[in-house]
């Protein structure tokens, strides 16, 4: 236990959480909105868009994320020299925020797709004709009902997320698990408790979802 | 008596676009079918549909199972597309293909199911507001004082507020018609309301499309309710295997029905 107290004092733990929690709240609005026009893609009545959104799903969903990281940033950064923003964290933090919300965007399609199995049929039908068309049927009608019975998945997409953002160190990000490998590195002696206290900060982020989500799915049910 | 009246309150403000009313009952062809012809794959669901259907007229849709009335009333507001060659007009305007332009029409068709498919997540007052709102731009305030006129009629409405599951089917389907009537439609098709309902809310409904009938609304009704058929019906088409077999007045089908599978139609459903 000796010195384990100093280590709050000499990391900043409390600051990579921090960082972990931004890309897990600016990732979760990225891949939210993308997955909402993917799953809008899957169900249109255009051919050409469905196979559009299914294609992203297979590819993004069946291609570790590391990779997609890493990639994103030897290939956005390394060979096309797209910069987003001057300073150097800013401009590697922004790549981390794009490669998870792309890769959970598809996750948060199939979450939605698989809410919107849960609307009947008959709901779009009435919505049609009533003279809705697509867009504004499934605005309106289909997703409201979608997103109600798709929380559960959602929520898992979200835990998932907040998780899968250690790997934003691999595009060199200064978040909480790149921080404990530093943190061990420097003191192995205190290997076991610096493990348990980035664990146990990741539970205390994480747990409250869980909750979140078991009482919005129930609280928003649509009742039939 | 005329102020109540169902349809008097849907036609007060008459669309510009459209010709004068004519003076005679059913001059004006309101749905029109040519050649339609629908296949599911290998099977041909409709055939050879030629079918007129002016307006005012309460045309009563009969057959067994499996006979095509539903799809017969999905095509004619495009829930199913038919087969190249046929054409559908609502009010001598061809069906188009798809879009804007489409869901337009549509508007004018009014649509009924047997499930009643309020929207689950609207109260019933949104249930009937939305249409008039989203397809045709009317203020909510106007919107909503339309549908408290229209849920009045159709007596739901002190649950205005409430949502549609915690309505009686036979409530949410006087619902459902009143977010029909909410877009002032041109015809109405009803496929098989009652079906869904317990007994004794069957006839509540039927009220409700009585009335309507009474008011002149051009009503398409699929239903093995007899007593209705008899009472609102001006014509009975007969269907079999996707073709109508009979087109009559209400009292020569039942009395003197033509077709032998009209008899033997008629035969099982009248001994039960
Ligand atoms: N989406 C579909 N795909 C394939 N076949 C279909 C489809 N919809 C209907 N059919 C077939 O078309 C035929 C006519 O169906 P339809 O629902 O119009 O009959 P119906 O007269 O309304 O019968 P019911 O009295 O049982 O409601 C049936 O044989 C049915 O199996
Ligand atoms: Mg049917």
């Amino acid at each position: 236990m000796n010195g384990f107290l100093e280590l709050f004092a000499e990391y900043d733990i409390l600051g990579a959480f921090w960082m972990n929690i931004r890309l897990t709240v600016l990732a979760a609005i990225g891949s939210f909105v993308l997955g909402t026009v993917l799953a809008v893609f899957r169900i249109s009545p255009v051919g050409s868009l469905r196979a559009i959104g299914t294609s992203y799903v297979n590819v993004v969903r069946n291609t570790p994320l590391t990779i997609i990281m890493v990639l994103g940033v030897l290939a956005v950064w390394g060979q096309l020299k797209i910069e987003f923003f001057d300073d150097f964290a800013l401009n590697f933090f922004t790549y981390a925020v794009i490669a998870l919300s792309l890769y959970h965007a598809s996750f948060v399609c199939e979450a939605i797709r698989s809410g919107v199995n849960t609307v009947p049929q008959g709901q779009a039908e009435a919505a049609r004709a009533i003279g809705l068309s697509f867009l504004p049927a499934a605005r309106v009608v289909v997703l409201p009902q979608a997103l109600r019975g798709a929380i559960t998945p959602l929520g898992n997409t979200l835990i998932a997320l907040t998780k899968n953002t250690t790997v934003a160190a691999a595009a060199s990000v200064a978040e909480a698990s790149g921080l404990m490998k530093s943190m061990i590195e420097f003191n192995p002696n205190l290997m076991i408790y610096i493990f348990l206290t980035i664990a146990i900060g990741f539970c205390i982020i994480v747990i409250p979802m869980g909750i979140l989500t078991t009482w919005l799915s129930d609280k928003l049910a649509v009742a039939r | 008596m005329l102020s109540y009246s169902l349809f008097a309150m849907t036609q007060s403000t008459p669309a510009p676009a459209d010709p004068p009313a004519a003076d005679t009952t059913g001059t004006r062809v309101l749905v029109e079918l040519e050649d339609v012809n629908k296949h599911f794959g290998s099977f041909q669901a409709l055939k050879d549909i030629n079918l007129a259907i002016p307006e005012r007229q309460v045309a009563i849709v009969l057959g067994p199972s499996g006979s095509g009335k539903s799809t017969l009333c999905r095509t004619i507001n495009r829930l199913e597309t038919i087969d190249p060659g046929g054409i559908i007009r609502i009010d001598g305007r061809p069906l188009p293909e798809e879009g804007k332009a489409l869901a337009r029409l549509r508007a004018d068709v009014g649509m009924v199911f047997q499930s009643f498919n309020l929207f689950a997540h609207k109260s019933i007052l949104e249930n009937v507001t939305l249409g008039p709102i989203k397809v045709k731009g009317v203020k909510k305030a106007q919107a909503e004082k339309d549908a408290m006129e229209l849920l009045e009629r159709v007596g739901v409405a002190q649950q205005a507020k409430k949502m549609p599951a915690q309505l009686s089917g036979g409530q949410q389907q006087r619902v459902a018609i009143a977010r029909a009537l909410a877009m002032r439609p041109k015809v109405l098709l009803f496929d098989e309301p009652t079906s869904a309902l317990d007994p004794e809310m069957v006839q509540e409904v039927l009220d409700v499309m009585v009335q309507l009938a009474r008011d002149g609304m051009t009503m398409v009704v699929v239903t093995h309710e007899m007593g209705f058929a008899r009472k609102a019906g001006d014509r009975v088409l007969f269907m079999d295997q996707g073709a109508i077999l009979e087109d009559s007045d209400p009292e020569t089908f039942f009395t003197r029905p033509q077709h032998p599978r009209a008899k033997d139609f008629l035969g099982k459903i009248l001994t039960h």
